[in-house]
């Protein structure tokens, strides 16, 4: 695995010296912040309502606030990956250092690999910069923490798993736009393939991006939903080496 | 013996093997030290035959001169030889290590400039070469004395905190050479170094590749003529894929000398002045030229200004003109890829 770390190191390098990643984690914080605002005057105004008392069981901060805020995270993270991952193999076909990445020493593998963390560490960061919406809740509510963690938990494989086909995605043509398009494309129809069904009842609900995430968001980690998001993961990635292998080849 | 041996085919792991022993290990015969092997290299494109069978080796210190039309393939062979991509057929050795039995190691001694060079346009000069050498792993206790020689060989310690997508064209092909350079390659493959830079920034390219030249072996791609006869030792010229000729640079002007010929011209014009001049003791052809002169072909390494002179005087046909044709590298490349088109 030698290599990894310098790929990692300028794509990171890469990420922040243009403006694509500041523009990026504004965006997303700025929708997040809103997302959560609007949960939050929902929230407030529902605690004037009389008939709020009868339901006060039912109508607490976690289910008003936090569960509907990670489901619009995840739907962000959805439109903003594509984003992220699409210059990560399009560009270096383009600026034609694809080549002299391909003639060094080092393995294919690791030059993906290397890729990859680079975007999902700012996956982090994006997350990370979002859980300041959380850390005010915290200040004057008290949220179900474990719900708030295994959420991020969901998140961060969720996005993780977008990453994986967003690279494949870039894999694929030496134009940005059209990678993001197609890595846009094959996310969508993998979280509306089973939107109407869910895990157990069918192959379509099974295979779905976002029917794996619904336990995340109630607090439940188990671990069909982690052997799916690591198998996703596992599997863009290996199509991504075998698509600049085959490249190669032919 | 293997009949493979005496064609210099390189090396082969051997079990030695003594009637008292078991055996002592394997080792490694070198029977021709090459540092390059091309062997029976073919690239096929689907339907399209990109390279066609090329095979040739280079001693350590060669600088070979690869020469042909676009599109004969010198930018896929290049790619074969630095494992960017597989041959269909055929093989490649650098220093003995096959390049697509082990990669790794076989690309560790290859310095490669595309011809694009492969720069980030976002990253300063240094802190691209900083990330060249660590991919290329260069030690890190090696690596500023590296970066440091590389620019300085390349003259683009100035620069160093430049961006590159803000230099030049020519300092953008120098960035890319340091890159090449940056791991102190034994081979060093350059497809076009000097395309698209003036000819002053060809100039002090050409003198760079000349410094470099030496302990490693250098492939350089090219189709500007002279640059071969000025820093190549050896010249390959493809056509269509297929090798059209191969010959060391020495031999080449040899042979171009060797043929050299008379270009006459006269005020008088007549047939017999041609029959004249054939039946000269030296002559072994004489031909027509475009404007009424005489293209005269002399025996090998025969000097006949002073015979012909003379008969031109005796006959007062009127010397106008009369000067050795130069046989150049042109003509040769010309013709090596023309005969291959019939």
């Amino acid at each position: 695995m030698k290599g990894v770390y310098p790929i990692l190191k300028r794509e990171l390098r890469s990420y922040f010296a243009s403006p694509l990643a500041y523009v990026i984690l504004v965006v997303f914080q700025l929708v997040s912040a809103m997302f959560f605002f609007l949960n939050l005057k929902g929230f407030l105004h529902l605690q004037f309502d009389p008939s709020y008392q009868l339901l006060r069981e039912e109508l607490n901060l976690n289910t008003v606030i936090i569960i509907p805020y990670f489901d619009t995270m995840s739907i962000v993270l959805l439109f903003i990956i594509p984003l992220i991952t699409m210059r990560l193999l399009a560009d270096e076909r383009k600026s034609h250092t694809a080549e002299l990445l391909f003639t060094s020493p080092i393995k294919l593998r690791s030059i993906i690999l290397g890729k990859y963390l680079a975007a999902l560490i700012l996956l982090i960061i994006m997350l990370c910069l979002s859980s300041l919406n959380i850390v005010v809740l915290m200040a004057h509510g008290n949220p179900d923490l474990g719900v708030v963690l295994s959420s991020y938990l969901g998140l961060l494989l969720l996005g993780a798993s977008f990453l994986a086909i967003g690279i494949f995605a870039s894999s694929l043509s030496s134009s940005q736009l059209v990678a993001a398009v197609i890595a846009f494309g094959i996310l969508l129809l993998l979280w509306l393939v089973g939107a109407s069904s869910d895990t157990e009842s069918s192959i379509f609900g099974y295979i779905s991006l976002i029917s794996h995430f619904k336990n995340f968001g109630k607090g439940i980690i188990e671990l069909k939903d982690l052997a799916y998001y690591l198998s996703v993961i596992y599997i863009g990635l290996f199509l991504t080496h075998t698509a600049l292998d085959s490249e190669r080849w032919r | 013996m293997n009949p493979s041996w005496q064609k210099g085919y390189s090396t082969k792991s051997v079990y030695l093997q003594t009637p008292f022993h078991q055996g002592i290990g394997y080792v490694n015969l070198r029977i021709n030290a090459a540092m390059i092997q091309v062997q029976n290299v073919s690239k096929h494109y689907g339907e399209l035959v990109a390279v066609d069978n090329i095979s040739f080796q280079l001693e350590k210190g060669d600088v070979l001169g690869f020469l042909g039309p676009n599109g004969a393939g010198k930018t896929t062979t290049m790619r074969i030889i630095t494992g960017y991509m597989p041959p269909t057929k055929g093989s490649v050795y650098i220093s003995d290590i096959d390049v697509f039995e082990d990669p790794q190691a076989a690309k560790s001694h290859i310095g490669y400039l595309p011809e694009n060079p492969p720069l980030y346009e976002d990253m300063v000069v240094r802190e691209y070469l900083d990330f060249v050498a660590d991919i290329k792993q260069v030690p890190n206790r090696e690596k500023n004395g590296r970066i440091h020689y590389v620019m300085e060989k390349c003259g683009i310690v100035n620069v160093g905190k430049r961006i590159i997508g803000h230099l030049s064209k020519g300092y953008k092909q120098r960035v890319g050479i340091a890159q090449a350079l940056i791991n102190d390659p034994e081979v060093l493959v350059l497809d076009e170094p000097t395309s698209g830079l003036d000819p002053m920034q060809i100039i002090e390219i050409r003198e760079l590749i000349k410094g470099l030249s030496g302990e490693r072996t250098v492939i350089l791609s090219t189709h500007i003529l002279p640059e071969v006869t000025m820093i190549c030792s050896k010249v390959v010229i493809i056509n269509k894929g297929k090798i059209v000729l191969e010959e060391s640079l020495e031999r080449l002007t040899n042979k171009i000398d060797g043929i050299e010929n008379i270009l006459l011209k006269t005020r008088y014009w007549g047939e017999e002045i041609q029959e004249k001049i054939i039946s000269l003791p030296n002559v072994s052809d004489i031909r027509l030229g475009l404007s009424n002169e005489l293209i005269i072909e002399p025996k090998k390494g025969v000097d006949i200004r002073e015979d012909l002179t003379d008969l031109v005087m005796q006959n007062g046909w009127g010397l106008l003109e009369m000067r050795p044709v130069v046989h150049n590298l042109e003509e040769v490349f010309l013709r090596a890829i023309s005969t291959e088109g019939n």
